[in-house]
C-alpha cells in the first residue's frame, strides 16, 4: 500500500495545544488565576506532611501553655507559630494545611460517590426510560427532599448509637463522603439523563443497536463520553458544594472531630475564642476555605462557557 | 425457501391520541444475493419497515401482527440475545446521514474494533486486520491513518463510505440501506452507489434499498416494492415497474422525474399530499389523490373509496388498484366471450 497522504494523528497534547478549551483558557486571565490558586492549595495540602513544620495530630507536640499565640504581623507572636496557634496550643499553619487536605479529600471522594451512583442511574434512567426512568427519578426526588443536613444528623446518630463515638470520629472521613456523596447524587442523575434523552435519539445510537451491541455497551460507551461535558462543569460546582456541606456539618459539630479538623471544624473551634480577640483562629482557616471555593467555582464558570456552545459569545 | 420472506407484517404505534397503523399488511421475500428497492413518499412506512425487519422498533411502536423469517428464524418473536447474534452479523444496516451515524467520540477504528468484538472472539489486533482490509475495499485512500482518526476529520462521502466498510464488516447475507445517498451531492452519491452494488455483487449480499430516488433504484435493484400509507400498492420486477407501471401511483412518481416533464414546463407531480396515517381516507388510500376513479363513463368507481384493494396479477406484478382489477376483468370476460 502506497500512503499518498502523510496526515499521522496527532498526539494528545498537540490536540489539546489545537483546542478551543487550551484557546480559551489562554486568553481567560481569571481562569489562568484561578487554575493556579486551586493547584497550589492542592500541592500544599497534600505535600502537608513535608510543608507542616509541626505535626497537629502528634498530641506530643502539642504545648498548651503556647495556645492562642497570634500571627507573626502581631505583638506577642512566636516565631516558631507563623500564623499563630489555635485554643490547643496547636499550630496554625499545620493546622490549616492538614485541615486543608481533609476538605479536599472529602470534597474529591465525595463528588466521585455523588458521579458513580449519578450517571449510573441517570444513564440507566434516560436510555431505559420507561419504568425503570420513574423509578430512578422518584428516588432522586426523595433523596432531593432530604437536605444533607437531615441526612448526616441521621446517619450520625444512628453510627454513634451502634458503634460509638471513637468508631465514628475514627472513620469520620469515610462517612462524611458516604453522608455527601448520598444526599448529591440526584443532580448528577438529573444532568446526565437529560443530555441522554437528548442524544439517544441521535443516529448513532441507532447505528450501534444495529451492529449488535449490547444495551449496557451503548450506554457506558456510546452515549457517556457523548455526555461528558455536562458532567464536567457540574463537578466543579459540586466539589465546591460538598467541600462547603463538609465545612457546614463540621461547624456544626457533625462533622471531623477536633483532633483531625478540617477547614470546617477549623473555623468553629475558633469561633468560641472570637469574642476573646483570638480572632485568627476563625478567620484565616475561613478565608483559605473561600478561597479555595471561589477558584473551583471560577473555574466552574469559565468550564461551563468554553463547554456549552450556546453560551459562546465570540 | 427465500432467505428473507416476511409476511402480513402490521407494525403499529401507540399514541396517545389511539393506535396508528404505520404498516399495514406488507409482505415480500428476498432471495440469497437479490437486491430489492422500498420505494415511496416521505411517511409510506419505508423505514419503519426496515427497522422492525431487526426488531428494532422503538417505542411506542411495536410489531402487532405478521411475521419475519430469515434464514428459517422467525425474527420477530426471537430474544433480544438471539436477534443481536443477528444484527450486525447477518443483517447489517446503512443509514441515510453518514454526519450522524458514526459517534463523534470513538475513532473510526473503535468503532469498527468494537462491531467485529461484539459478533467474534477476536484479538484487537486481528480486528484491526479485518477493519483495514474492508477500508481498503470501499477505497478509501490511506486507510492506515483512517484508523484513528474521528468522524469529524473526515468527508461526507468518506464517511459513507465507512459505514458500508461497517456494513460489510461481518460479511453479512443482507445489508438494509435506508436511503444511503440522500445526503450526500450528486457526483458523490453515484460514486457511492456504484461502490455499494459492486460489493453486494462481489461478496453475493443481499440489498434492501430504501430511497425515494428512482433512478437510483433502476440501476441498482432487480425488483421493487412501492409503498404508499403504509401499504404495499405495487410490486414486481424493477424493469417492468419502470417501464410500465400499474398502479397509478406509481405512475404518477415516475410522470413526476425530471426527465419526464417536457422542458419549459412545470414538473408532472401528483396533487395533494400523503394522509395522515391516524386519518387515512376509506377505500383505497390513494383515491383523493387519484386521476383514475372514474371509470371510462365518467362515473366514480364506488370500489375506490369503499373497499381497500386487493392484489391483482398483471403480467409479473401484483397491483392493488381496483382500476387495474377492473380493466383486467373485462379483459379477461372480452377474450371468454369474442
Amino acid at each position: 500500500m502506497t500512503t499518498s497522504t502523510t496526515t499521522t494523528t496527532p498526539s494528545r497534547w498537540k490536540r489539546l495545544r489545537d483546542s478551543y478549551l487550551w484557546y480559551s483558557f489562554k486568553r481567560d486571565r481569571t481562569a489562568q488565576l484561578c487554575l493556579a490558586v486551586f493547584i497550589c492549595l492542592v500541592i500544599a495540602a497534600f505535600s502537608a506532611p513535608m510543608l507542616a513544620p509541626t505535626d497537629p495530630y502528634d498530641l506530643r507536640h502539642i504545648d498548651i501553655m503556647s495556645s492562642e499565640l497570634p500571627p507573626f504581623w502581631i505583638d506577642g507572636a512566636d516565631e516558631r507559630y507563623s500564623l499563630g496557634t489555635d485554643a490547643q496550643g496547636r499550630d496554625l499553619w499545620s493546622i490549616i494545611l492538614y485541615g486543608t487536605r481533609v476538605s479536599l479529600l472529602i470534597g474529591f471522594g465525595a463528588v466521585m460517590l455523588q458521579a458513580l451512583l449519578g450517571v449510573t442511574f441517570g444513564l440507566m434512567a434516560g436510555y431505559l426510560g420507561g419504568r425503570v426512568d420513574a423509578f430512578l427519578m422518584r428516588l432522586a426526588d426523595i433523596q432531593l427532599s432530604f437536605s444533607t443536613l437531615m441526612v448526616a444528623i441521621v446517619v450520625g446518630a444512628v453510627v454513634k448509637a451502634t458503634m460509638g463515638s471513637a468508631f465514628y470520629s475514627q472513620y469520620a472521613v469515610l462517612m462524611l463522603i458516604l453522608i455527601i456523596g448520598l444526599a448529591e447524587w440526584p443532580q448528577y442523575a438529573r444532568t446526565v439523563r437529560a443530555s441522554v434523552l437528548a442524544e439517544k435519539n441521535k443516529e448513532y445510537v441507532d447505528a450501534a443497536r444495529v451492529m449488535g451491541l449490547r444495551s449496557k455497551r451503548i450506554m457506558f460507551r456510546h452515549v457517556l463520553p457523548n455526555t461528558l461535558s455536562p458532567i464536567f462543569v457540574i463537578s466543579t460546582v459540586q466539589i465546591a458544594n460538598a467541600i462547603i456541606s463538609e465545612a457546614a456539618l463540621s461547624f456544626l459539630g457533625l462533622g471531623m472531630p477536633e483532633t483531625h479538623p478540617s477547614l470546617g471544624s477549623l473555623i468553629k473551634s475558633g469561633f468560641d475564642y472570637i469574642q476573646s480577640g483570638s480572632w485568627w483562629i476563625t478567620l484565616i482557616p475561613g478565608a483559605v476555605l473561600v478561597v479555595l471555593v471561589l477558584s473551583i467555582n471560577l473555574l466552574g464558570d469559565w468550564l461551563r462557557d468554553v463547554m456549552n456552545p450556546r453560551l459562546y459569545k465570540g | 425457501m427465500a432467505l428473507l420472506e416476511v409476511s402480513q407484517l402490521d407494525v403499529r404505534f401507540a399514541l396517545r391520541q389511539g393506535e396508528v397503523r404505520a404498516l399495514r399488511d406488507v409482505s415480500f421475500t428476498l432471495e440469497r444475493g437479490e437486491r430489492l428497492g422500498i420505494v415511496g413518499e416521505s411517511g409510506a412506512g419505508k423505514s419503519v419497515a426496515a427497522f422492525s425487519l431487526l426488531n428494532l422498533i422503538a417505542k411506542p411502536g411495536f410489531i402487532a401482527g405478521g411475521t419475519i423469517t430469515f434464514d428459517g428464524q422467525t425474527l420477530n418473536t426471537m430474544s433480544e440475545r438471539g436477534l443481536r447474534k443477528v444484527r450486525g452479523n447477518r443483517i447489517s444496516m446503512i443509514f441515510q446521514d453518514p454526519m450522524m451515524t458514526l459517534n463523534p467520540v470513538l475513532s473510526i477504528g473503535e468503532q469498527m474494533v468494537e462491531c467485529l468484538k461484539a459478533h467474534r472472539r477476536i484479538s484487537t489486533k486481528e480486528a484491526r486486520a479485518i477493519a483495514l482490509d474492508k477500508l481498503r475495499q470501499v477505497q478509501i485512500p490511506s486507510p492506515e491513518t483512517r484508523l484513528d482518526q474521528y468522524p469529524h476529520e473526515l468527508s461526507g462521502g468518506m464517511r459513507q463510505r465507512i459505514i458500508i466498510a461497517i456494513a460489510l464488516l461481518l460479511d453479512p447475507d443482507i445489508i438494509i440501506a435506508d436511503e444511503p445517498t440522500t445526503a450526500l451531492d450528486v457526483t458523490i452519491q453515484a460514486e457511492i452507489m456504484a461502490l455499494l452494488l459492486e460489493l453486494c455483487e462481489q461478496h453475493n449480499v443481499g440489498l434492501i434499498l430504501i430511497t425515494h430516488d428512482l433512478g437510483v433504484v433502476s440501476q441498482v435493484t432487480q425488483r421493487i416494492l412501492v409503498m404508499y400509507a403504509g401499504r404495499v400498492i405495487e410490486q414486481g420486477s424493477t424493469r417492468e415497474i419502470i417501464n410500465d407501471p400499474q398502479h397509478p401511483y406509481t405512475q404518477g412518481l415516475i410522470n413526476a422525474l425530471p426527465q419526464m416533464a417536457t422542458p419549459g414546463e412545470r414538473l408532472n407531480q401528483i396533487r395533494g399530499s400523503m394522509p395522515s396515517l391516524s386519518n387515512l381516507p376509506s377505500g383505497c388510500a390513494f383515491h383523493p389523490r387519484c386521476d383514475f376513479i372514474n371509470r371510462a363513463d365518467g362515473q366514480p368507481r364506488p370500489a375506490c373509496t369503499q373497499q381497500v384493494p386487493a392484489f391483482v396479477e398483471s403480467g409479473n406484478c401484483r397491483v392493488a388498484c381496483h382500476m387495474v382489477a377492473e380493466m383486467l376483468e373485462d379483459r379477461r370476460l372480452k377474450e371468454e366471450s369474442p
